[in-house]
């Protein structure tokens, strides 16, 4: 069947889809870091399944990055030959897992996030992102509650789980602001009303994790520097953090050393 | 196998059992599943622990090696499909303690009882995963071996394992295809250098994997009792054989050599010969001194103390909003 | 000191409008989360599309040793059963 691509210049679309693309291959494969690691066996299984939704939406968005790159690269082309430059995931995503608190909270800030634009991409111009954007939105969905009512949870409970909740909120509070910046490729992939700009999913995300955060007696660091969005820094553009390259060191090792191998 | 070495309670003839042993035995030998609150033997209930127990800790400590290769899994569906199977494990594990919760011990002492290196889990987690051939070979030795004794075990007489051990075969069935399509690829479609690497696997894991059953137990009154018991069906050697049996031809089927110069058809038995595992390394292994022993038990206490913070975390909110709940029906009235 | 999470028993109905039933049981520390985690464990492989969770403490159960005086009556009922009545053929499917 013959969908109706929207006009774009196919570079910047490559690009966007990177991006949604990346972020989810990134984030899947921090959490799957914990698979038998987990405080408790019931979290350990429930993490697997946020990463087996991420790892799995991936695959589909990279799959259609490399449609639209029309090089004849796909899903695992992209994901395990490209360097670290060629990434687009935000910095965000390739944080160090840290504590379980971190690592909830991380999953919160983005779940806030990831939840607000798959929402929009529903009614994407293009059919082949709507509906893959119909399918990730379930699972994200529920991502968002458990991380939420976790991240309330955990800022309630004991005066430790407490601290530790905080300290992560102020950790990783600085690298929320480059999910919003927008730059030219946006302008293009909006103008074919493709996505909505980042900057107008603010405020969604900003109501969630203001409701969130207060109930879980948490307090919001407000106004702070943030990585990634001055500059020709981010991750969206490219320039990551030294860990996406031992990310990429462990993941893409056996292709890497192996050329031509079947898997 | 997960539960090996598994001491059971001293075996009594009828004549020196109560009334109510009698009874029991009699129920066990008429097919009767055994449920929770119902009258035991106090040596079944503790043989029935050590077992669910040695098994649940096998599942959880079994995701380590396999844990191992996650991250650096070659290709996206591979991830996919290897994170999927070791949360298989951690579910397993769950419903295990489940099972054991049911003989009045909370999942919690279990597993400071594994901490404390009071409890034993399968010699073969033991053993390292050094490359990604080691995957394959795990899902089709290690789940291949683990299945062979997990369907019998559908018939152990105590209700909860044998539901636990239904529900575990149904989705367990997909481990070992997992692993042996791992081979098959590396093996029939793969380089050189793939086929080498698999080939090593089979050659570190092949006799790690006849381990799994346990030495010989033809003698042994542990088993005897547990097999009177109907919590233990086969004896080790039965279920050795019939595993060399069935993965000779499959390992054939990959242009693999199985590392037993001695290996050979019997046609009178209708099964292979084939030597025996190095059983003094099975006993240093068990007793604490194979490869990974150390990182094994190190890597599970440290997610079980680390995590403790979230547990009680989370326990305080519960309680907590019980008490809100509480004090908001209070003012209502 | 840290505390356990409570045990809660898990009931599942599946997908043809069949009843709950008991699938296992799991660990969480409040009704929510008990939902939650029963999602996650026990219904991975597309099982469910409703669940139940009871605290394995609020479950009262009968008495093994009253298993005789609570079933065996019954057994001698066989009325209740639609085979204890001959219906001839002729009559056609009833």
């Amino acid at each position: 069947m013959a969908t109706a691509v929207p006009a774009v210049d196919p570079a910047a679309y490559f690009e966007w889809l990177q991006r949604v693309g990346d972020n989810a291959l990134i984030l899947g494969h921090r959490v799957s870091e914990w698979c038998g690691h987990s405080p408790v066996l019931e979290e350990d299984i429930a993490l697997a399944n946020t990463a087996l939704d991420l790892i799995g939406q991936c695959q589909l968005w990279l799959g259609l990055a490399g449609e639209v790159e029309g090089k004849g690269r796909n899903a695992d082309a992209l994901a395990y030959l490209r360097d670290a430059a060629q990434f687009r995931n935000v910095l965000l995503v390739e944080r160090p897992n840290g504590d379980f608190g971190n690592t909830l909270m991380r999953q919160f800030l983005f779940d806030a996030w990831h939840h607000a634009l798959l929402g929009a991409l529903k009614s994407s111009s293009d059919p082949r992102v709507a509906e893959i954007a119909a399918k990730a939105d379930k699972e994200v969905a529920y991502h968002l509650e458990r991380s939420a009512d976790l991240v309330i949870a955990l800022g309630d409970g004991t005066e430790e789980s407490h601290a530790r909740m905080q300290k992560a909120l102020n950790g990783l509070w600085a690298y929320t602001g480059e999910l919003f910046l927008g730059d030219a490729v946006d302008e293009a992939i909006a103008q074919a009303a493709i996505a909505p700009l980042p900057q107008t999913l603010h405020a969604a995300w900003e109501a969630t994790v203001t409701s969130v955060l207060t109930e879980a007696t948490l307090t919001i660091p407000g106004k702070v520097w943030q990585h990634g969005v001055s500059g020709a820094g981010g991750g969206k553009r490219g320039v990551h953090s030294e860990h996406l390259g031992y990310i990429l060191a462990e993941m893409q090792f056996l292709q890497r050393a192996y050329p031509g191998g079947t898997w | 196998m997960y539960a090996q070495l598994v001491k059971a309670e001293g075996m009594k003839s009828p004549e020196e059992m109560t009334p109510e042993e009698r009874a029991f035995q009699e129920r066990i030998d008429r097919g009767e599943k055994i449920e929770p609150k119902e009258w035991m033997p106090e040596g079944y209930r503790k043989t029935l622990i050590r077992q669910i127990g040695q098994h649940a800790h096998s599942e959880v400590v079994g995701q380590l090696p396999e844990g191992n290769w996650i991250t650096r899994a070659p290709t996206l569906e591979r991830k996919a499909i290897l994170l999927a199977k070791v949360q298989d494990e951690a579910g397993h594990g769950l419903y295990l303690y489940s099972a054991a919760e049911t003989l009045g011990v909370s999942r919690d002492e279990l597993i400071e009882l594994l901490h404390a290196g009071k409890m034993k889990y399968s010699s073969i987690f033991n053993y390292p995963t050094l490359n990604w051939a080691d995957i394959g070979a795990v899902g089709w030795l290690v789940d291949g071996a683990a299945i062979m004794n997990q369907v019998q075990l559908q018939k152990t007489s105590y209700g909860p394992y044998s539901r636990a051990m239904i529900r575990i075969c149904k989705e367990e069935s997909f481990h070992q295809r997992q692993g042996y399509d791992i081979l098959m690829k590396m093996c029939l479609q793969g380089t050189q250098a793939q086929k080498d690497m698999a080939q090593d696997a089979l050659n570190r894991f092949w006799y790690p994997a006849l381990m799994m059953f346990g030495p010989s137990d033809k003698d042994s009154i542990h088993s005897a009792q547990s097999m009177a018991w109907k919590i233990k069906i086969n004896t080790n050697d039965e279920l050795r054989q019939k595993f060399v049996d069935q993965t000779v031809p499959q390992a054939e089927y990959l242009g693999l050599k199985v590392p037993d110069e001695n290996l050979k058809w019997n046609e009178e038995k209708g099964g292979y010969d084939f030597s025996e595992p190095d059983w003094s390394e099975f006993f240093e292994v068990i007793a604490g001194n194979g490869p990974c022993n150390t990182e094994r038990l190190e890597a599970r206490v440290n997610a079980w103390e680390d995590g403790a913070w979230f547990r009680d975390g989370l326990m305080a909110h519960a309680k907590k909003q019980d008490a809100r709940r509480a004090a908001a029906r209070l003012a209502a009235e | 000191m840290s505390s356990e999470w409570p045990l809660w028993e898990i009931f599942i109905r599946g997908q043809h409008g069949l009843n709950h039933r008991h699938v296992g049981s799991l660990h969480a520390p409040d009704a929510d989360m008990a939902i939650r985690n029963a999602r996650d464990v026990y219904t991975r492989r597309n099982e469910g599309v409703s669940i139940w969770v009871v605290k394995s403490n609020d479950i009262t159960a009968s008495a093994p040793s009253e298993k005789g005086p609570l079933f065996e009556p019954s057994n001698s009922k066989v009325y209740r059963h639609p085979t204890f009545f001959d219906i001839p053929a002729e009559v056609g499917h009833m």
